[in-house]
């Protein structure tokens, strides 16, 4: 399909399982919507010519980018090493086990709270995230435990951090829609939707003052993630102006798996094809396959190299689906069963597991060995969380302000939760 | 969910139903059906009222169509037709600006907020909008049609942004009313009175006792006056003050005190804004001491509203200071609830220590 990094068809697509047929030319017809309220057309991805019109006359400098992409195509059929495609396909297990494993665990009482999985999802994660570097930011949502995992934080930190324990991330303090990490620069999940969106903005901010005005080599990008309701969110368009206005290196990345826990995408938006959104704002628009690992990863390659470039935003919407409900305790008895057969038949991991073994980069026993080796890391992820201690009181107080004196520490210096004042009696926890 | 309210769920007592207090207010008369309901039902049967009695009223908001993820507006719209019953994309800001629109021309808009936690990005447009259209246009347009619901309030485990108590944001805007129900009766009668009053309302949910608080319900049409708070259990050593959810703690702490030979009187505020302060007051007056329970926490909460008011008009009949137990001023956390909220203990500590004052 014209993605609006240019006028020709479908340079940014190469098919996974080697077949003529382009996915992404396939029209996706789901029930048809009110027509009261809500988007009267289905999600064919087949864009208008005015619109491809419209960015050819656009100001903004997608022709590097083309040239990248012809390149590629050019010198090799195969987009991945072995190495590389073990790695992704060890991050989409990694993604999957533990998300697997949260499910156990929230079901035996271990963990609690509201807890979204991120099944299905894997390929827009990994796809995106395994070319970044460390110093560079990923802002996501409250479907954030593959985010973090793929981004480098220890699955023992997010497992304990998903227990409450204070060898977590967070120190037990946010849960599983906080995922932060210094080290590894994941600025977060976010409960509330588009709220994370702005703070990637300023982030990418961040990293294009460091290098324009402070001179120093910067070439961190950011990559924001959320999904297809946030697009309604009036923070969503506030960051896409700003974001190409200052020209910033960031990614916004729309996980769009058609649903917001029971809204269907098609009935909450006019125009439902939200890659549109981009050239609106000046930046350029495009739309990919987000089960297919390798179709996204050509993308976030794009995506990448224009911001680390200088070049300004972009915009990607993944083409995703969440195998599981919204949350854990959702029944998920609103999707249609039909559909969910048809997005489970393009699972993200047996999709690479095919290629991978099709093209001969790797044998059944390495994957095994692989899926062995993530068990075991999981498994011990857990034994580890378990073994973790509870936080103390005292860091319920903690952190409210920069000066633990401000609401923390008593006079006579010790937090003031230890205090026997301060739950007298019978008021003992 | 239920399972897991459940687990973690503390002993409810219901006032006004397992002791046989007397009720100084009653909402419904003997002979008509009555039916045992659990908040969520209770809610769901006043909207289902309130959309049949005027055929200009919609209920919209995030997943409400299906019924909405606390199942508040089930039926709803298979009964009365996408047109009036529909969901809206997510985006608080445009949800309740809509709303007022609605209400300005005439309508009664039902906005449902998911969680109150999420209303933030709306606080613009009922403090800037809502508040002071009628002010503003001189009496030309108003949107008392607008009602605004919201679940808020500790869950057990819903963190920080599915536990909040946002009522002290609300209280200090004026213009607008806020009211907060305790039971599945009380809540039928208010929702309903809160849609038909011409006022733009905010009407704040206890989630937790969605599921968890059952009562007898009457089945037909009945309004509870707003502004008038009820004094749920009588007594005369110290008035106990909350709403909501709170409430059931705080019975059960009065429970606990009688047993040491305090006599607690119970008065559920109801109406947050504009408050009953005359009940209140003569509440203060027969007892001389006064404690004010809420889960927001303790600083700028509307204890202190409450406190400030009951000092200037009752400061020389007050044995003791007024006693506020509150959460703590942290944001509502997620592994230390139970250690953050006011609790039964709390609540019986604060009332020895105010009537041994």
């Amino acid at each position: 399909m014209a993605t609006a990094f240019s006028p020709t068809k479908l340079t940014a697509t190469v098919p996974l399982h080697g077949s003529q047929e382009n996915r992404l030319l396939l029209p996706i017809r789901l029930a048809p919507p009110s027509s009261f309220l809500g988007s009267t057309r289905s999600l064919s991805i087949i864009s208008s010519p005015r619109l491809i019109h419209a960015n050819a006359a656009r100001r903004s400098p997608v022709v590097g980018v083309q040239e990248v992409v012809k390149e590629k195509k050019a010198t090799n059929s195969l987009l991945i090493t072995k190495e590389e495609g073990l790695e992704l396909y060890e991050d989409m297990i990694l993604g999957r086990s533990f998300e697997d494993m949260c499910a156990q665990m929230y079901y035996r009482g271990k963990m609690f709270g509201f807890v979204h999985l991120y099944n299905g999802q894997e390929a827009v994660s990994t796809g995106f995230i395994k070319l970044l570097t460390k110093t560079d930011s990923v802002v996501s949502t409250y479907r954030d435990h593959v985010h973090a995992l793929s981004k480098g934080v220890s699955a023992r930190a997010v497992m304990s951090e998903l227990f409450g324990k204070v060898t977590g991330c967070c120190r037990g303090q946010g849960g599983s829609m906080h995922m932060f990490s210094k080290e590894h620069n994941m600025l977060g999940g976010f409960a509330f939707i588009g709220e994370g969106i702005p703070v990637a903005t300023g982030a990418a901010f961040t990293s294009k003052y460091k290098r324009e005005v402070l001179k120093q080599n910067c070439q961190d990008v950011t990559v924001a993630f959320f999904g297809d309701g946030t697009c309604n969110n009036g923070q969503f368009y506030e960051c896409l102006n700003m974001a190409a206005l200052y020209k910033l290196p960031i990614i916004f990345v729309v996980e769009n798996n058609l649903w917001a826990i029971g809204m269907s995408h098609l009935r909450a938006t006019s125009d439902p094809e939200i890659w549109k959104k981009g050239p609106a704002f000046g930046m350029p628009g495009v739309h990919v396959d987000g089960m297919d690992v390798l179709k996204v990863r050509e993308v976030a390659k794009e995506a990448v190299t224009r911001a680390r470039r200088g070049d300004g935003p972009t915009l990607v919407e993944c083409e995703t689906y969440r195998f599981r409900g919204h949350s854990l305790a959702d029944p998920d008895e609103l999707r249609d069963a039909a559909e969910k057969a048809k997005y489970a038949a393009r699972d993200p991991i047996t999709a690479l597991k095919k290629y991978l073994i099709e093209n001969k980069l790797a044998n059944e026993a390495d994957l095994k060995s692989i899926e062995k080796k993530i068990d075991e890391l999981v498994e011990e992820a857990v034994e580890f969380a378990d073994a973790s201690p509870q936080p103390g009181r005292s860091q319920l107080l903690e952190n409210v302000f920069a000066d633990p004196k401000g609401f923390g520490i008593g006079p006579d210096g010790r937090y003031r939760c230890e205090d026997p004042k301060f739950t007298e009696g019978t008021a003992q926890v | 969910m239920a399972a897991l309210l459940g687990r973690l769920c503390r002993k409810l007592v219901f006032p006004g139903t397992t002791h046989g207090a007397k009720r100084l207010s009653t909402s419904a008369c003997e002979s008509d059906t009555v039916k045992s309901l659990n908040l969520y039902s209770a809610i769901n049967q006043a909207l289902h009222i309130a959309l049949e009695t005027d055929p200009r009223s919609y209920v919209f908001g995030e997943d409400v169509g299906f019924g909405g993820v606390f199942r508040c507006t089930t039926g709803l719209a298979e009964r009365f037709g996408k047109n009036r019953v529909f969901n809206t994309p997510l985006c608080e800001q445009g949800i309740v600006g809509f709303g007022i629109g609605l209400a300005a021309m005439g309508n009664r808009a039902i906005v449902e907020i998911q969680f109150a936690d999420y209303i933030y990005p709306a606080f613009d447009q009922i403090v800037n909008e809502a508040a002071k259209f009628r002010y503003r246009s001189g009496n030309q347009f108003n949107c008392g049609g607008l009602t605004i619901r919201a679940p808020y309030g500790a869950v057990g485990h819903g963190g920080h942004y599915h536990s909040q108590s946002p009522e002290a944001f609300f209280c200090h805007v004026p213009g607008i009313k806020v009211v907060i129900p305790r039971s599945p009766r009380e809540a039928k009668g208010l929702l309903l009175s809160c849609i038909r009053d011409p006022n733009p309302v905010v009407f704040f949910e206890p989630k937790w006792l969605y599921r968890q608080a059952v009562e007898e319900v009457p089945e037909h049409d009945y309004m509870i006056p707003l502004s008038e708070a009820e004094v749920i259990k009588e007594g005369n050593d110290i008035t106990l003050v909350g709403w909501g959810a709170q409430l059931t703690i705080m019975e059960q702490a009065c429970l606990d005190a009688e047993k040491e030979g305090i006599s607690c009187e119970l008065i559920d505020l109801k109406t947050l804004l504009p408050w009953d302060k005359e009940t209140v007051e003569a509440s203060v007056k027969k007892t001389g001491r006064l404690l004010i329970s809420h889960e927001a926490p303790v600083t700028g909460g509307f204890g202190a509203e409450i406190s400030a008011t009951i000092l200037e008009r009752c400061f020389l009949k007050l044995e003791a200071p007024v006693s506020r137990v509150c959460g703590l001023d942290t944001p509502f956390p997620l592994v230390f609830e139970p250690f953050y909220m006011p609790t039964k203990n709390k609540i019986l500590d604060a009332i020895k220590s105010t009537v041994n004052y």
